[in-house]
């Protein structure tokens, strides 16, 4: 798959966290995930341990600061939602630079804040440090439903097959005389959303029948053939950061 | 808002409730696999993806909505369950969802069947079910499916916005109290708009895979064709 958007969160580089089995990471994300959910919020100190966690595998994973944040952006819309959160809340309410603010409503907007930052990076550091196509490979050998892991195959792979034909049929109005600007190609759009669909289905089943000519069955060779699957050490290695995560959470959960 | 009742991000429903619709979420999946795997074949396989991949696409295309501050952005639960049949369509989306937590970050990973299940089983469930008496009730003609596609489409959208409130009012974040009923308004008006869009956007896509390739529409296969004049094949030079 060429460098195409589907590549974009791909950070290319070697590290450690690079050449772990994809497997291994995505088990790790999820259990990391899984504690910071768990953890009550009214314990401040807990997230701020899983922040330095996030900020140390990005250092190993020679991922810059810049790079992460700038990505994380993508948890604006219901960062809004957070902030309206103290004034919708009821019950008990409490004075806040002046304004009447809810209690609960200030709880629960923290919450938001904090736990959806927390799991954005650690997705994010997922994404920066596997490609898609490992991901899937990951996915398969967690045994996920191999109907999931193709549809997901296909997915990843017609993303770029769209991408690439709604550039040709851009270039092809363009070159038929119509002038595209911001809010007027919509309808140009909307009008041929339909013809992209059947150029890129047509485009989609030819590569699909050359796979099945080359010997595609609905499984990568590389999950097939067992090669380069995760050792114990390398399960042990990734599981550091959802162990001391899940310590923490156990002590915050204790504690309050 | 919309972001939000489509993709839970973490912490905004509590644990146990999360945990409960993500039993739902993957016993509904067990099902979806099973019956799928029958339907999929050589034809369906690639269409599968395609889907997936176009339902991936449109949800990157957001909507702002500025009166309510928000943005919204489709779904594409109807065009699945037209295009692949309920089974297959509902993991689609499941798919598009998973993906979207795990790497893009949109949407937690904790609050994965809680949007699974608004999304993928309530969403594309709705269309069907409105797509199965539609498609009954109205002529088989372009203008049949063109509404069949529009209404399930809008209909899918609010009743998956409808699913989040319910999640909300049983584990969120903050009890709202009487403003909950506020929320539920907001939410529905807001994707009664975002379901005008869909409709759209699903009606064209349909009624065109449909005038050039009928096979192609499982919600048409156990149908004749739909009478149609010939269009020419889109396509040309490659």
């Amino acid at each position: 798959m060429g460098a195409g958007h589907t590549q974009l969160l791909y950070h290319c580089s070697d590290s450690p966290v690079h050449r772990l089995p994809p497997e291994v990471k995505i088990a790790a994300m999820v259990a990391f995930t899984l504690a910071v959910v768990a953890t009550p919020r009214e314990a401040l100190w807990a997230f701020g341990g899983y922040a330095v966690l996030v900020a140390a595998v990005a250092a190993v994973a020679r991922v810059r600061p810049g790079w992460l944040l700038r990505r994380s952006l993508i948890e604006l819309p219901f960062v809004l939602f957070a902030f309206a959160l103290p004034f919708l809340g009821a019950g008990e309410r409490t004075e806040l630079l002046g304004l009447s603010v809810s209690v609960d409503g200030l709880y629960g907007a923290w919450n938001i804040l904090a736990k959806g930052t927390l799991g954005v990076l650690a997705s994010l550091l997922l994404a920066a440090t596997t490609t898609t196509r490992d991901l899937i490979i990951g996915l398969d050998r967690l045994r996920c439903p191999q109907l999931l892991t193709q549809i997901a195959t296909f997915m990843l792979r017609y993303l770029e097959v769209l991408v690439g034909e709604a550039r040709r049929m851009r270039v092809a109005r363009l070159s038929r005389g119509d002038d595209p600007r911001f809010m007027w190609q919509l309808r140009g759009f909307a009008t041929g959303v339909g013809a992209l669909f059947l150029r890129a289905y047509e485009r989609g089943e030819r590569v699909y029948l050359a796979m099945l000519s080359r010997g595609y069955t609905g499984r990568m060779p590389q999950v097939w053939q067992g090669a380069e699957a995760a050792t114990v050490g390398q399960w042990l290695a990734a599981s550091t950061v959802p162990a001391v995560a899940a310590g923490v959470a156990a002590t915050a959960l204790v504690l309050t | 808002m919309e972001h939000l009742a489509m993709h839970i991000s973490n912490g905004i429903i509590n644990g146990p409730v999360a945990a409960i619709f993500a039993v739902i979420a993957l016993a509904a999946m067990a099902l979806c696999v099973q019956r799928g795997r029958q339907h999929l074949d050589d034809r369906l396989a690639p269409m599968a993806g395609l889907v997936a991949a176009f339902i991936f696409a449109v949800q990157m295309i957001n909507f702002p909505i500025f009166t309510a501050g928000v943005s919204g952005h489709l779904l594409g639960g109807a065009l699945a369950a037209l295009l692949v049949g309920p089974w297959v369509g509902a993991l689609c989306v499941a798919v598009v969802l998973t993906v979207q937590a795990l790497v893009f970050g949109d949407g937690g990973v904790a609050m994965l069947g809680l949007n699974i299940t608004n999304l993928a089983i309530i969403g594309t469930a709705a269309a069907y079910l409105l797509i199965v008496g539609l498609l009954r009730v109205l002529p088989r003609t372009p203008a049949g499916l063109a509404v069949t596609a529009f209404v399930s489409a809008l209909v899918s959208v609010v009743a998956a916005a409808l699913g989040f409130v319910l999640q909300y009012q049983l584990g969120g974040a903050v009890y709202l109290g009487d403003n909950i009923a506020g929320l539920a308004g907001t939410i529905a008006v807001t994707h009664l708009l975002i379901g005008v869009g869909e409709g759209l956007i699903t009606a064209m896509t349909v009624l065109t895979v449909a005038k050039t390739r009928p096979d192609l529409v499982y919600a048409l296969r156990a149908r004749g064709p739909v009478a149609s004049s010939p269009v020419p094949a889109v396509g040309g030079a490659r």
